[in-house]
């Protein structure tokens, strides 16, 4: 199945809103993924037996700075059997100011691999992924503050009475 | 914020009398490297692995934001530590190929990459079979598998100036043409080394306790590998022919001749520790192919020539249009994939994230350790063939 079957299997199961954006401007191109629907997409596009997405090669969080205000998912996909490849994303306003974290549906149910990917987003960026059956730091230590891949991070002067240059 | 109670907190809090946490490493030899495990075991048994990683961690993709791409590939360098030339191969690939000059690289800087990669191949599964025979306890293959990787580190510092951080392949070329001479000391090497693989299937791989100790230990289905995101020999030792260098055919492999090993049950199941060594061994033979192929073009249709240039190619200024793209290719551990975000106005990239392949491999050993005993943990840990500097980034 090419980009556009898959782009027209999607919109014909889902409704027109579940494609929010199509993205083409580079090599790759992406569907822009209402994040509501995320967790459906996913598990259609891994058992339709057309498209057969079973391998999950990434999972990126993308922070994309204070001025858009906008925390996004990228998903890489790849067909073992049909040989393909395809791009999703699925993203967030967030204020950063709130309490709250910018939350997304997790897919550790239908990949397993996207557990401890979903570890590294929260853990580097700061995002909540509900349904995770354990959300916690990953890389970093556990009484860490702030999350540092985020745009607006200010390392800390000292961690543990140990000065941070 | 709420978070519900994690599996974690449920596995450690809900202990019976029998049961006890021991923790394996951060300075465990086998762990290879800085890897701390936390096992809920039953006497023998092990009920439970936890992993707890980020000892190594130096956040590679903070200091990416700062770097332009020729500044990076030293940081890519220090990630799979045992494969450097792989991972800037990959990573030049996907700047080439955003560039839009992958097409304009001259063939003999592309054999030249390919030559150095399958030597940087051999040497990171020299290192893999060599740390494993230890492991087990066998520790002559060790000394021998280091003996016959000094050769290769000897040659690539020749080449690029350093032992094991390579810094050689650069966006549009490389750093310098191989020194003269490099080609038929490599053609020696793989003379010499080629009775030596036979030694080492001798000593190891065919070796009654070695067998006893791996066969049947840590089978992995291959559904469960496919849905955690295992790649490389983890992937191809529970049977599937899945190999990037032929998949996504990039550099030069398609001129190439070579096999992609898998998984047989040849010792016990399919899908076993001993597998997943096997294809090691398998795949240096195939690497050796390549390398005798790479030589001999090299000497021939792309002979050097004072004229050229491998630098000739190289960008001015690096500034990939506006887009994103993820790169992947076939590194010694799996799939090593590179994820850009370009802003097209600056050369240094909004985001890179790297998909490690250890990273994605190592998430599996919790599903296929349970209930095994603790000697066993040790001989699945060393046949995932981990790298922590990668797994931490």
């Amino acid at each position: 199945m090419n980009f556009d079957e898959i782009k027209n299997l999607l919109t014909k199961k889902f409704g027109e809103g579940v494609i929010v954006e199509i993205e083409n401007n580079g090599l790759q191109p992406a569907l822009q993924i209402n994040p509501d629907f995320i967790v459906q997409v996913c598990e259609e596009l891994r058992d339709n037996k057309n498209t057969w997405f079973d391998f999950l090669s990434c999972l990126s969080g993308v922070d994309h700075g204070p001025e858009k205000n906008k925390f996004e998912i990228v998903y890489h996909l790849a067909s073992i059997p049909h040989k393909q490849q395809l791009v999703l994303k699925t993203s967030r306003a967030h204020d950063r100011i709130s309490s709250q974290l910018p939350s997304f549906q997790s897919v550790s149910k239908i990949w397993r691999t996207a557990e401890w990917h979903e570890r590294e987003a929260f853990d580097l960026l700061g995002i909540y992924f509900e349904g995770h059956p354990d959300l916690r730091r990953i890389l970093l230590p556990d009484d860490w503050e702030g999350y540092p891949l985020r745009k607006d991070y200010l390392a800390a002067e000292e961690y543990k009475g140990i000065k941070i240059n | 914020m709420q978070i519900n109670k994690s599996r974690y907190a449920q596995l450690t809090e809900g202990l019976k009398p029998e049961e006890m946490i021991i923790n394996m490493g951060p300075q465990h030899p086998s762990t290879h490297g800085v890897l701390r495990l936390e096992l809920i075991t039953d006497g023998e048994i092990v009920k439970e692995v936890i992993p707890h990683m980020g000892y190594l961690h130096r956040c590679f993709e903070k200091h990416c934001e700062s770097l332009t791409y020729q500044q990076i590939i030293p940081f890519v360098d220090r990630m799979d530590y045992m494969a450097s030339m792989n991972n800037d191969h990959a990573f030049v690939m996907g700047v080439e190929r955003m560039m839009g000059i992958d097409k304009d690289i001259p063939k003999r800087v592309e054999y030249i990459r390919v030559l150095v990669c399958e030597l940087n191949r051999i040497s990171s599964h020299l290192i893999a079979i060599g740390t494993y025979g230890i492991d087990i306890g066998a520790f002559t293959p060790f000394l021998w598998c280091f003996r016959d990787r000094e050769h290769i580190m000897n040659m690539l510092e020749w080449a690029s100036g350093s032992r094991m951080l390579y810094n050689y392949i650069w966006v549009g070329g490389l750093f310098y043409d191989l020194p003269v001479g490099f080609e038929e000391r490599c053609s020696e090497f793989i003379n010499y080394f080629k009775p030596k693989l036979t030694e080492l299937n001798q000593l190891l791989t065919e070796n009654q306790i070695f067998i006893g100790r791996t066969a049947g230990i840590g089978v992995l289905p291959l559904d469960v590998a496919i849905n955690y995101g295992c790649s490389g020999p983890m992937l191809r030792g529970s049977g599937l022919k899945w190999d990037l260098r032929r998949i996504d055919e990039y550099s030069v492999y398609p001129e190439l001749e070579f096999e992609i090993p898998v998984g047989k049950g040849e010792m016990g199941k399919l899908g076993d520790c001993w597998d997943r060594y096997k294809i090691r061994t398998e795949e240096i033979a195939e690497s050796i192919r390549i390398i005798e192929q790479c030589l001999e073009r090299l000497q021939k249709e792309f002979k050097r020539s004072p004229e050229f240039d491998p630098r000739a190619k190289l960008p001015k200024k690096i500034i990939p249009k506006e887009q994103d793209f993820y790169i992947r290719a076939e590194n010694p551990k799996g799939e090593l994939g590179y994820y850009f975000i370009c802003d097209g106005k600056t050369e240094i990239p909004k985001r890179v994230k790297a998909r490690g392949p250890s990273f994605n491999n190592l998430s599996v050993l919790p599903e296929i350790s349970r209930g095994i005993l603790i000697a066993d943990l040790i001989a699945i840990l060393g046949s995932i063939d981990i790298v922590l500097g990668e797994v931490d980034r």
